[in-house]
Protein backbone atom coordinates (compact mmCIF):
# COMPACT_ATOMS: atom_id res chain seq x y z
CA UNK A 1 0.00 0.00 0.00
CA UNK A 2 1.18 3.47 -0.82
CA UNK A 3 1.84 5.41 2.37
CA UNK A 4 0.10 8.77 2.60
CA UNK A 5 3.18 10.54 3.78
CA UNK A 6 6.71 9.31 3.82
CA UNK A 7 7.04 9.88 7.51
CA UNK A 8 5.94 6.49 8.78
CA UNK A 9 8.55 4.61 10.77
CA UNK A 10 8.95 0.94 11.40
CA UNK A 11 8.51 0.22 15.07
CA UNK A 12 11.19 -1.97 16.58
CA UNK A 13 10.90 -3.39 20.03
CA UNK A 14 14.41 -4.43 20.81
CA UNK A 15 16.10 -4.85 24.15
CA UNK A 16 17.39 -1.57 25.45
CA UNK A 17 21.12 -1.20 25.63
CA UNK A 18 22.77 -0.45 28.94
CA UNK A 19 23.18 3.22 28.06
CA UNK A 20 19.51 3.45 27.22
CA UNK A 21 18.55 1.67 30.42
CA UNK A 22 20.44 4.25 32.42
CA UNK A 23 17.97 6.88 31.14
CA UNK A 24 20.40 9.60 32.10
CA UNK A 25 21.68 10.34 28.56
CA UNK A 26 18.11 10.54 27.32
CA UNK A 27 17.12 12.80 30.20
CA UNK A 28 20.10 14.99 29.52
CA UNK A 29 19.18 15.21 25.84
CA UNK A 30 15.65 16.19 26.77
CA UNK A 31 16.94 18.87 29.10
CA UNK A 32 19.06 20.35 26.34
CA UNK A 33 16.01 20.51 24.09
CA UNK A 34 13.90 22.30 26.69
CA UNK A 35 16.77 24.64 27.49
CA UNK A 36 17.18 25.56 23.84
CA UNK A 37 13.49 26.28 23.60
CA UNK A 38 13.78 28.83 26.37
CA UNK A 39 15.53 31.16 23.96
CA UNK A 40 13.18 30.71 21.05
CA UNK A 41 10.76 33.44 20.17
CA UNK A 42 7.45 32.89 21.88
CA UNK A 43 4.46 32.22 19.72
CA UNK A 44 2.17 34.31 21.92
CA UNK A 45 0.03 37.05 20.43
CA UNK A 46 -0.62 39.61 23.17
CA UNK A 47 -4.32 39.65 22.48
CA UNK A 48 -6.02 42.88 23.44
CA UNK A 49 -3.06 44.95 22.28
CA UNK A 50 -2.16 42.91 19.22
CA UNK A 51 -4.87 41.34 17.14
CA UNK A 52 -4.31 38.75 14.52
CA UNK A 53 -5.83 39.33 11.11
CA UNK A 54 -9.07 37.54 10.65
CA UNK A 55 -9.93 35.47 7.65
CA UNK A 56 -11.84 37.58 5.09
CA UNK A 57 -14.91 35.41 5.46
CA UNK A 58 -14.85 35.37 9.27
CA UNK A 59 -18.36 35.12 10.67
CA UNK A 60 -18.82 37.06 13.89
CA UNK A 61 -21.46 39.26 15.52
CA UNK A 62 -24.37 40.18 13.27
CA UNK A 63 -25.33 43.63 12.07
CA UNK A 64 -28.73 44.79 10.81
CA UNK A 65 -27.99 47.16 7.96
CA UNK A 66 -29.58 50.49 7.11
CA UNK A 67 -29.91 51.68 3.56
CA UNK A 68 -28.29 54.78 2.07
CA UNK A 69 -30.94 57.05 3.66
CA UNK A 70 -30.54 55.53 7.06
CA UNK A 71 -33.75 53.48 7.01
CA UNK A 72 -33.68 49.96 8.39
CA UNK A 73 -33.64 47.40 5.61
CA UNK A 74 -35.22 44.52 7.50
CA UNK A 75 -38.84 43.86 6.66
CA UNK A 76 -39.49 41.24 9.29
CA UNK A 77 -40.19 38.55 6.77
CA UNK A 78 -38.87 35.93 9.14
CA UNK A 79 -36.86 34.09 6.54
CA UNK A 80 -33.71 34.37 8.59
CA UNK A 81 -35.50 32.86 11.58
CA UNK A 82 -36.75 30.01 9.42
CA UNK A 83 -33.33 29.44 7.95
CA UNK A 84 -31.57 29.52 11.27
CA UNK A 85 -30.60 25.96 12.26
CA UNK A 86 -30.06 26.99 15.85
CA UNK A 87 -33.35 28.83 16.21
CA UNK A 88 -31.52 31.82 17.56
CA UNK A 89 -33.59 34.55 15.93
CA UNK A 90 -36.97 35.84 17.08
CA UNK A 91 -38.83 38.93 15.93
CA UNK A 92 -42.13 40.78 16.08
CA UNK A 93 -43.38 42.56 12.99
CA UNK A 94 -45.16 45.88 12.94
CA UNK A 95 -46.71 48.02 10.23
CA UNK A 96 -45.00 51.19 9.22
CA UNK A 97 -47.02 54.32 10.08
CA UNK A 98 -47.19 57.43 8.00
CA UNK A 99 -44.17 59.61 8.44
CA UNK A 100 -41.89 56.72 9.36
CA UNK A 101 -40.60 56.26 5.84
CA UNK A 102 -37.24 57.63 6.85
CA UNK A 103 -36.96 55.04 9.61
CA UNK A 104 -38.05 51.88 7.86
CA UNK A 105 -37.49 51.05 4.25
CA UNK A 106 -40.37 48.62 3.80
CA UNK A 107 -44.01 48.85 4.82
CA UNK A 108 -43.55 46.20 7.43
CA UNK A 109 -40.69 46.30 9.83
CA UNK A 110 -39.33 44.44 12.84
CA UNK A 111 -40.53 46.03 16.04
CA UNK A 112 -38.38 43.62 18.04
CA UNK A 113 -35.54 41.62 16.63
CA UNK A 114 -33.48 39.43 18.89
CA UNK A 115 -30.60 37.08 18.30
CA UNK A 116 -29.49 34.83 21.11
CA UNK A 117 -25.74 34.78 20.74
CA UNK A 118 -25.45 31.69 22.94
CA UNK A 119 -27.64 29.71 20.55
CA UNK A 120 -26.15 31.11 17.38
CA UNK A 121 -23.57 28.92 15.70
CA UNK A 122 -22.43 31.68 13.34
CA UNK A 123 -23.22 29.62 10.28
CA UNK A 124 -24.28 32.62 8.22
CA UNK A 125 -27.47 31.02 6.88
CA UNK A 126 -29.53 34.00 8.04
CA UNK A 127 -27.39 36.16 5.84
CA UNK A 128 -27.95 33.86 2.86
CA UNK A 129 -31.68 33.76 3.44
CA UNK A 130 -32.28 37.48 3.75
CA UNK A 131 -33.90 38.87 0.58
CA UNK A 132 -33.41 42.45 1.69
CA UNK A 133 -29.66 42.48 2.28
CA UNK A 134 -30.54 43.39 5.82
CA UNK A 135 -28.50 41.04 7.99
CA UNK A 136 -24.80 40.37 7.76
CA UNK A 137 -22.22 38.71 9.89
CA UNK A 138 -19.21 40.87 10.64
CA UNK A 139 -15.70 40.33 11.91
CA UNK A 140 -16.61 41.65 15.35
CA UNK A 141 -16.31 39.17 18.19
CA UNK A 142 -19.20 38.69 20.59
CA UNK A 143 -17.82 39.75 23.96
CA UNK A 144 -18.22 37.76 27.15
CA UNK A 145 -20.92 38.56 29.66
CA UNK A 146 -21.70 37.54 33.23
CA UNK A 147 -25.41 36.84 32.66
CA UNK A 148 -27.03 34.66 30.07
CA UNK A 149 -29.70 37.26 29.41
CA UNK A 150 -27.08 39.70 28.27
CA UNK A 151 -26.30 37.47 25.34
CA UNK A 152 -29.71 38.06 23.82
CA UNK A 153 -28.95 40.96 21.53
CA UNK A 154 -31.86 43.25 20.70
CA UNK A 155 -32.15 45.87 18.02
CA UNK A 156 -30.17 48.32 20.11
CA UNK A 157 -27.09 46.20 19.65
CA UNK A 158 -27.79 44.74 16.24
CA UNK A 159 -28.91 47.68 14.11
CA UNK A 160 -26.00 49.76 12.96
CA UNK A 161 -25.88 53.40 14.00
CA UNK A 162 -26.69 55.91 11.28
CA UNK A 163 -23.42 57.70 11.71
CA UNK A 164 -21.33 54.59 12.40
CA UNK A 165 -21.87 52.30 9.48
CA UNK A 166 -20.45 48.79 9.75
CA UNK A 167 -18.43 47.70 6.78
CA UNK A 168 -19.75 44.45 5.28
CA UNK A 169 -18.04 44.61 1.90
CA UNK A 170 -16.01 41.58 2.84
CA UNK A 171 -19.18 39.50 2.90
CA UNK A 172 -21.30 41.45 0.41
CA UNK A 173 -19.06 40.74 -2.57
CA UNK A 174 -20.23 41.30 -6.16
CA UNK A 175 -20.67 37.57 -6.54
CA UNK A 176 -22.99 37.51 -3.57
CA UNK A 177 -25.02 40.42 -4.95
CA UNK A 178 -25.26 38.68 -8.29
CA UNK A 179 -26.39 35.49 -6.59
CA UNK A 180 -29.04 37.35 -4.67
CA UNK A 181 -30.49 38.77 -7.87
CA UNK A 182 -31.17 35.29 -9.22
CA UNK A 183 -34.92 35.14 -8.77
CA UNK A 184 -35.13 31.57 -9.97
CA UNK A 185 -33.85 30.56 -6.55
CA UNK A 186 -36.97 30.36 -4.43
CA UNK A 187 -35.65 32.17 -1.41
CA UNK A 188 -34.70 35.22 -3.45
CA UNK A 189 -38.24 35.61 -4.75
CA UNK A 190 -39.92 37.92 -2.27
CA UNK B 1 23.38 36.17 75.97
CA UNK B 2 20.76 38.88 75.43
CA UNK B 3 22.28 40.03 72.16
CA UNK B 4 22.74 36.43 71.05
CA UNK B 5 19.07 35.66 71.73
CA UNK B 6 17.92 38.82 69.98
CA UNK B 7 20.04 37.99 66.97
CA UNK B 8 18.64 34.46 66.83
CA UNK B 9 15.09 35.80 66.96
CA UNK B 10 15.84 38.25 64.16
CA UNK B 11 17.43 35.44 62.19
CA UNK B 12 14.43 33.14 62.69
CA UNK B 13 12.02 35.83 61.54
CA UNK B 14 14.26 36.63 58.60
CA UNK B 15 14.45 32.93 57.75
CA UNK B 16 10.66 32.66 57.64
CA UNK B 17 10.35 35.85 55.63
CA UNK B 18 12.98 34.80 53.13
CA UNK B 19 11.58 31.28 52.78
CA UNK B 20 8.09 32.61 52.14
CA UNK B 21 9.34 35.25 49.73
CA UNK B 22 11.45 32.79 47.79
CA UNK B 23 8.60 30.30 47.70
CA UNK B 24 6.25 33.03 46.49
CA UNK B 25 8.49 33.96 43.66
CA UNK B 26 9.26 30.32 42.92
CA UNK B 27 5.61 29.91 41.99
CA UNK B 28 6.04 32.85 39.67
CA UNK B 29 9.30 31.52 38.31
CA UNK B 30 7.74 28.11 37.76
CA UNK B 31 5.07 29.62 35.58
CA UNK B 32 7.61 31.72 33.74
CA UNK B 33 10.05 28.85 33.19
CA UNK B 34 7.31 26.56 31.96
CA UNK B 35 6.15 29.31 29.62
CA UNK B 36 9.61 29.92 28.24
CA UNK B 37 10.21 26.24 27.69
CA UNK B 38 6.95 25.99 25.79
CA UNK B 39 7.57 29.13 23.74
CA UNK B 40 4.98 31.12 25.65
CA UNK B 41 5.31 34.34 27.60
CA UNK B 42 3.90 33.38 30.98
CA UNK B 43 2.17 35.72 33.41
CA UNK B 44 2.96 39.30 32.43
CA UNK B 45 -0.15 41.29 33.30
CA UNK B 46 -0.01 41.87 37.06
CA UNK B 47 2.45 44.66 37.65
CA UNK B 48 5.62 45.31 35.65
CA UNK B 49 6.72 42.08 33.92
CA UNK B 50 4.00 40.32 35.89
CA UNK B 51 6.02 40.63 39.09
CA UNK B 52 2.92 41.13 41.23
CA UNK B 53 1.45 37.84 40.04
CA UNK B 54 2.24 35.93 43.29
CA UNK B 55 0.35 38.59 45.26
CA UNK B 56 -2.58 38.29 42.88
CA UNK B 57 -2.49 34.52 43.30
CA UNK B 58 -2.42 34.89 47.06
CA UNK B 59 -5.36 37.27 47.08
CA UNK B 60 -7.25 34.93 44.79
CA UNK B 61 -6.55 31.98 47.08
CA UNK B 62 -7.86 33.89 50.11
CA UNK B 63 -10.99 35.09 48.33
CA UNK B 64 -12.02 31.64 47.13
CA UNK B 65 -14.87 29.82 48.75
CA UNK B 66 -13.77 27.57 51.55
CA UNK B 67 -15.28 24.12 51.25
CA UNK B 68 -14.98 21.43 53.88
CA UNK B 69 -16.71 18.25 52.71
CA UNK B 70 -19.48 17.03 55.00
CA UNK B 71 -18.15 13.50 55.09
CA UNK B 72 -14.61 14.48 55.91
CA UNK B 73 -12.95 14.33 59.28
CA UNK B 74 -13.00 18.05 59.95
CA UNK B 75 -10.22 18.30 62.51
CA UNK B 76 -7.79 16.24 60.47
CA UNK B 77 -8.89 18.02 57.32
CA UNK B 78 -7.71 21.28 58.82
CA UNK B 79 -4.60 19.83 60.45
CA UNK B 80 -3.32 18.36 57.16
CA UNK B 81 -2.22 21.55 55.42
CA UNK B 82 -0.97 23.01 58.71
CA UNK B 83 1.35 20.06 59.21
CA UNK B 84 2.57 20.31 55.64
CA UNK B 85 3.33 24.00 56.06
CA UNK B 86 4.91 23.73 59.52
CA UNK B 87 7.27 20.94 58.61
CA UNK B 88 8.22 22.74 55.45
CA UNK B 89 9.25 25.79 57.44
CA UNK B 90 10.99 23.89 60.23
CA UNK B 91 13.83 22.42 58.22
CA UNK B 92 15.24 25.82 57.34
CA UNK B 93 16.51 26.33 60.89
CA UNK B 94 19.54 24.15 60.36
CA UNK B 95 20.79 25.50 57.07
CA UNK B 96 23.98 27.53 57.45
CA UNK B 97 23.24 30.56 55.31
CA UNK B 98 26.63 32.17 55.71
CA UNK B 99 29.74 32.57 57.79
CA UNK B 100 30.26 35.00 60.66
CA UNK B 101 29.07 38.56 60.78
CA UNK B 102 30.16 41.21 63.26
CA UNK B 103 27.36 43.15 64.89
CA UNK B 104 27.35 45.30 68.04
CA UNK B 105 30.99 44.34 68.49
CA UNK B 106 30.17 40.67 68.65
CA UNK B 107 30.42 37.82 66.23
CA UNK B 108 27.34 35.94 65.13
CA UNK B 109 26.83 33.04 62.78
CA UNK B 110 24.21 33.09 60.08
CA UNK B 111 22.61 29.88 61.21
CA UNK B 112 19.70 29.50 63.56
CA UNK B 113 20.92 26.33 65.24
CA UNK B 114 24.00 24.25 64.67
CA UNK B 115 22.95 20.83 65.91
CA UNK B 116 25.65 18.22 65.93
CA UNK B 117 23.08 15.81 64.51
CA UNK B 118 21.82 18.32 61.96
CA UNK B 119 21.65 15.79 59.15
CA UNK B 120 19.38 13.56 61.20
CA UNK B 121 17.15 16.49 62.12
CA UNK B 122 16.73 17.51 58.48
CA UNK B 123 16.04 13.94 57.58
CA UNK B 124 13.43 13.57 60.30
CA UNK B 125 11.66 16.81 59.47
CA UNK B 126 11.43 16.02 55.76
CA UNK B 127 9.89 12.65 56.55
CA UNK B 128 7.36 14.37 58.80
CA UNK B 129 6.28 16.33 55.75
CA UNK B 130 4.50 13.28 54.38
CA UNK B 131 2.12 13.35 57.36
CA UNK B 132 0.56 16.52 56.04
CA UNK B 133 -0.19 14.78 52.78
CA UNK B 134 -1.33 11.55 54.43
CA UNK B 135 -3.60 13.26 56.94
CA UNK B 136 -5.01 15.57 54.30
CA UNK B 137 -5.62 12.75 51.84
CA UNK B 138 -7.19 10.48 54.41
CA UNK B 139 -9.38 13.11 56.04
CA UNK B 140 -10.84 14.15 52.68
CA UNK B 141 -12.76 10.86 52.53
CA UNK B 142 -12.30 10.72 48.80
CA UNK B 143 -10.93 7.82 46.81
CA UNK B 144 -8.62 9.96 44.74
CA UNK B 145 -7.24 11.71 47.77
CA UNK B 146 -6.71 8.42 49.53
CA UNK B 147 -4.90 7.02 46.50
CA UNK B 148 -2.70 10.09 46.43
CA UNK B 149 -1.95 9.79 50.12
CA UNK B 150 -1.10 6.10 49.82
CA UNK B 151 1.17 6.78 46.90
CA UNK B 152 2.83 9.64 48.73
CA UNK B 153 3.61 7.53 51.77
CA UNK B 154 4.83 4.55 49.73
CA UNK B 155 7.00 6.83 47.65
CA UNK B 156 8.43 8.60 50.68
CA UNK B 157 9.32 5.37 52.44
CA UNK B 158 10.96 3.91 49.33
CA UNK B 159 13.03 6.90 48.48
CA UNK B 160 13.95 7.83 52.02
CA UNK B 161 15.95 4.61 52.26
CA UNK B 162 18.02 5.41 49.20
CA UNK B 163 18.39 8.98 50.34
CA UNK B 164 19.54 7.92 53.79
CA UNK B 165 22.06 5.51 52.31
CA UNK B 166 23.38 8.25 50.05
CA UNK B 167 23.80 10.49 53.07
CA UNK B 168 25.60 7.74 54.99
CA UNK B 169 28.34 7.77 52.37
CA UNK B 170 28.53 11.53 52.69
CA UNK B 171 28.78 11.32 56.47
CA UNK B 172 31.51 8.70 56.11
CA UNK B 173 33.61 10.94 53.94
CA UNK B 174 33.01 14.13 55.89
CA UNK B 175 33.04 12.54 59.31
CA UNK B 176 30.40 14.85 60.75
CA UNK B 177 26.65 15.28 60.99
CA UNK B 178 26.68 19.03 61.54
CA UNK B 179 25.61 20.96 58.49
CA UNK B 180 27.92 23.81 59.31
CA UNK B 181 30.94 21.55 59.49
CA UNK B 182 29.98 19.84 56.26
CA UNK B 183 29.79 23.23 54.59
CA UNK B 184 33.02 24.47 56.15
CA UNK B 185 34.95 21.38 55.11
CA UNK B 186 34.39 22.41 51.51
CA UNK B 187 35.80 25.91 51.93
CA UNK B 188 39.24 25.55 50.48
CA UNK B 189 39.24 22.21 48.73
CA UNK B 190 36.82 20.68 46.32
CA UNK B 191 33.11 20.52 46.95
CA UNK B 192 31.62 17.23 48.07
CA UNK B 193 30.03 16.34 44.76
CA UNK B 194 33.51 15.70 43.39
CA UNK B 195 34.07 13.07 46.05
CA UNK B 196 30.53 11.77 45.98
CA UNK B 197 29.25 12.01 42.40
CA UNK B 198 27.09 8.92 42.66
CA UNK B 199 25.86 9.90 46.08
CA UNK B 200 24.94 13.33 44.78
CA UNK B 201 23.01 11.84 41.87
CA UNK B 202 21.09 9.48 44.15
CA UNK B 203 20.39 12.27 46.61
CA UNK B 204 19.16 14.53 43.83
CA UNK B 205 16.81 11.92 42.40
CA UNK B 206 15.48 11.11 45.85
CA UNK B 207 15.00 14.81 46.51
CA UNK B 208 12.68 14.93 43.51
CA UNK B 209 10.72 12.02 44.92
CA UNK B 210 10.58 13.46 48.43
CA UNK B 211 9.36 16.76 47.06
CA UNK B 212 6.65 15.08 44.99
CA UNK B 213 7.95 16.97 42.02
CA UNK B 214 7.61 15.78 38.47
CA UNK B 215 8.65 13.25 37.23
CA UNK B 216 7.72 11.74 40.61
CA UNK B 217 4.56 13.77 41.27
CA UNK B 218 2.59 10.57 41.70
CA UNK B 219 0.66 11.76 44.78
CA UNK B 220 -0.91 14.66 42.93
CA UNK B 221 -0.87 13.50 39.30
CA UNK B 222 -3.45 15.88 37.91
CA UNK B 223 -4.25 13.66 34.98
CA UNK B 224 -4.96 10.42 36.83
CA UNK B 225 -5.92 11.45 40.35
CA UNK B 226 -7.27 14.93 39.60
CA UNK B 227 -4.96 16.48 42.16
CA UNK B 228 -4.52 13.49 44.44
CA UNK B 229 -4.35 14.38 48.10
CA UNK B 230 -5.56 17.94 47.58
CA UNK B 231 -8.56 17.10 45.40
CA UNK B 232 -11.02 18.16 48.10
CA UNK B 233 -9.12 21.19 49.24
CA UNK B 234 -10.02 24.70 48.27
CA UNK B 235 -9.13 28.25 49.12
CA UNK B 236 -6.07 28.89 51.28
CA UNK B 237 -5.86 25.30 52.55
CA UNK B 238 -5.05 24.28 49.00
CA UNK B 239 -2.76 27.29 48.88
CA UNK B 240 -0.88 26.04 51.95
CA UNK B 241 -0.35 22.64 50.37
CA UNK B 242 0.94 24.11 47.14
CA UNK B 243 3.00 26.68 48.98
CA UNK B 244 4.56 24.06 51.23
CA UNK B 245 5.82 22.30 48.13
CA UNK B 246 7.66 25.41 47.03
CA UNK B 247 9.12 26.04 50.46
CA UNK B 248 10.27 22.44 50.50
CA UNK B 249 11.85 22.98 47.13
CA UNK B 250 13.74 26.00 48.43
CA UNK B 251 14.90 24.20 51.56
CA UNK B 252 15.98 21.06 49.77
CA UNK B 253 17.87 23.13 47.21
CA UNK B 254 19.65 24.72 50.16
CA UNK B 255 20.34 21.29 51.65
CA UNK B 256 21.75 20.01 48.37
CA UNK B 257 23.94 23.07 48.07
CA UNK B 258 25.16 22.67 51.64
CA UNK B 259 25.79 18.96 51.32
CA UNK B 260 27.36 18.78 47.91
CA UNK B 261 28.15 22.23 46.55
CA UNK B 262 30.02 23.93 49.36
CA UNK B 263 27.14 25.95 50.81
CA UNK B 264 28.19 29.57 51.17
CA UNK B 265 31.78 28.80 50.15
CA UNK B 266 32.94 29.29 46.61
CA UNK B 267 36.18 28.51 44.75
CA UNK B 268 39.13 30.83 45.49
CA UNK B 269 37.07 32.63 48.12
CA UNK B 270 40.02 33.50 50.34
CA UNK B 271 41.95 34.97 47.42
CA UNK B 272 38.93 36.93 46.18
CA UNK B 273 38.07 38.27 49.63
CA UNK B 274 41.65 39.36 50.13
CA UNK B 275 41.87 40.97 46.72
CA UNK B 276 38.68 42.93 47.37
CA UNK B 277 39.77 43.70 50.92
CA UNK B 278 36.40 42.67 52.38
CA UNK B 279 35.69 42.71 56.09
CA UNK B 280 34.36 39.54 57.70
CA UNK B 281 30.79 40.77 57.49
CA UNK B 282 31.09 41.74 53.85
CA UNK B 283 32.77 38.45 52.98
CA UNK B 284 29.87 36.66 54.66
CA UNK B 285 27.39 38.73 52.69
CA UNK B 286 29.17 37.78 49.49
CA UNK B 287 29.18 34.12 50.51
CA UNK B 288 25.47 34.23 51.32
CA UNK B 289 24.80 35.84 47.97
CA UNK B 290 26.73 33.10 46.22
CA UNK B 291 24.83 30.50 48.22
CA UNK B 292 21.53 31.99 47.11
CA UNK B 293 22.72 31.90 43.51
CA UNK B 294 23.46 28.21 43.86
CA UNK B 295 20.10 27.62 45.54
CA UNK B 296 18.29 29.46 42.76
CA UNK B 297 20.11 27.36 40.23
CA UNK B 298 18.76 24.23 41.89
CA UNK B 299 15.27 25.68 42.12
CA UNK B 300 15.53 26.34 38.42
CA UNK B 301 16.86 22.83 37.94
CA UNK B 302 13.83 21.34 39.68
CA UNK B 303 11.59 23.29 37.33
CA UNK B 304 13.70 22.45 34.32
CA UNK B 305 13.29 18.73 35.03
CA UNK B 306 9.59 19.14 35.71
CA UNK B 307 8.95 20.69 32.32
CA UNK B 308 11.17 18.19 30.52
CA UNK B 309 10.18 14.78 31.76
CA UNK B 310 6.80 13.07 31.78
CA UNK B 311 5.54 11.44 34.94
CA UNK B 312 6.77 7.96 35.85
CA UNK B 313 4.33 5.13 36.15
CA UNK B 314 3.81 3.91 39.70
CA UNK B 315 5.52 0.56 39.16
CA UNK B 316 8.39 2.25 37.36
CA UNK B 317 8.79 4.56 40.31
CA UNK B 318 8.93 1.66 42.74
CA UNK B 319 11.31 -0.31 40.53
CA UNK B 320 13.64 2.66 40.23
CA UNK B 321 13.60 3.21 43.96
CA UNK B 322 14.05 -0.35 45.19
CA UNK B 323 15.92 -2.01 42.38
CA UNK B 324 18.24 0.74 41.17
CA UNK B 325 18.75 3.47 43.70
CA UNK B 326 19.06 1.39 46.86
CA UNK B 327 21.63 -1.07 45.41
CA UNK B 328 23.50 1.86 43.90
CA UNK B 329 23.51 3.66 47.22
CA UNK B 330 24.85 0.56 48.98
CA UNK B 331 27.51 0.24 46.29
CA UNK B 332 28.35 3.89 46.87
CA UNK B 333 28.87 3.22 50.57
CA UNK B 334 31.14 0.27 49.76
CA UNK B 335 33.20 2.24 47.28
CA UNK B 336 33.48 5.16 49.69
CA UNK B 337 34.64 2.79 52.40
CA UNK B 338 37.24 1.11 50.17
CA UNK B 339 38.62 4.44 48.96
CA UNK B 340 38.84 5.77 52.49
CA UNK B 341 40.58 2.59 53.62
CA UNK B 342 43.09 2.86 50.79
CA UNK B 343 43.78 6.47 51.75
CA UNK B 344 44.38 5.36 55.28
CA UNK B 345 41.47 7.33 56.70
CA UNK B 346 40.08 4.22 58.33
CA UNK B 347 41.97 1.18 59.42
S1 LIG C 1 -25.56 32.76 11.91
FE1 LIG C 1 -26.68 30.83 11.68
S2 LIG C 1 -27.13 30.26 13.80
FE2 LIG C 1 -26.55 32.42 13.86
S3 LIG C 1 -28.46 33.51 13.72
FE3 LIG C 1 -27.70 33.30 11.63
S4 LIG C 1 -28.65 31.44 10.86
FE4 LIG C 1 -28.89 31.42 13.07
S1 LIG D 1 -34.53 37.65 6.43
FE1 LIG D 1 -33.73 39.76 6.35
S2 LIG D 1 -35.50 41.00 6.02
FE2 LIG D 1 -36.27 39.01 6.61
S3 LIG D 1 -36.53 39.20 8.85
FE3 LIG D 1 -34.50 38.39 8.52
S4 LIG D 1 -33.18 40.18 8.47
FE4 LIG D 1 -35.25 40.91 8.21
Amino acid sequence: MQPLTNRSKQVVKKEMTFAEKLYLPAIFGGMIITFKNMFRKSATVQYPEVKRDMSPNFRGQHVLKRDENGAERCTACGLCAVACPAEAITMNAAERKKGEEGLYREEKYAANYEINMLRCIFCGLCEDACPKEAIFLTDRIVPTEFDRDDFVYGKDKLVEKVNERIDVTKRQTPEVLEFKKNKSLSHNKI
Amino acid sequence: MEAGLLFKIILVVAMFAVSLLVAMYSTFLERKVSAWMQNRKGPNRAGPLGLLQPLADGVKMFMKEEIIPNVSNKALFIIGPCVAMTTALMAGALIPWGGDIELWGRTFTLQVADLNIGVLYIFGITSLGVYGIMIGGWASNNKYSLMGAIRASAQMISYEIAMGLAIIALIMSTGTMSLKEIADQQDAGLANFVYQPLGFLIFLICAFAELNRAPFDMPESESELIGGYHTEYSSMKLGLFLFAEYINMFISSAVIVTFYFGGYHFPFQNEINEALGLSTTMATALGTGIMFLKVFFFIFFFMWIRWTLPRFRYDQLMRLGWKSLIPLAILNILVTGVVMWMNGKIN
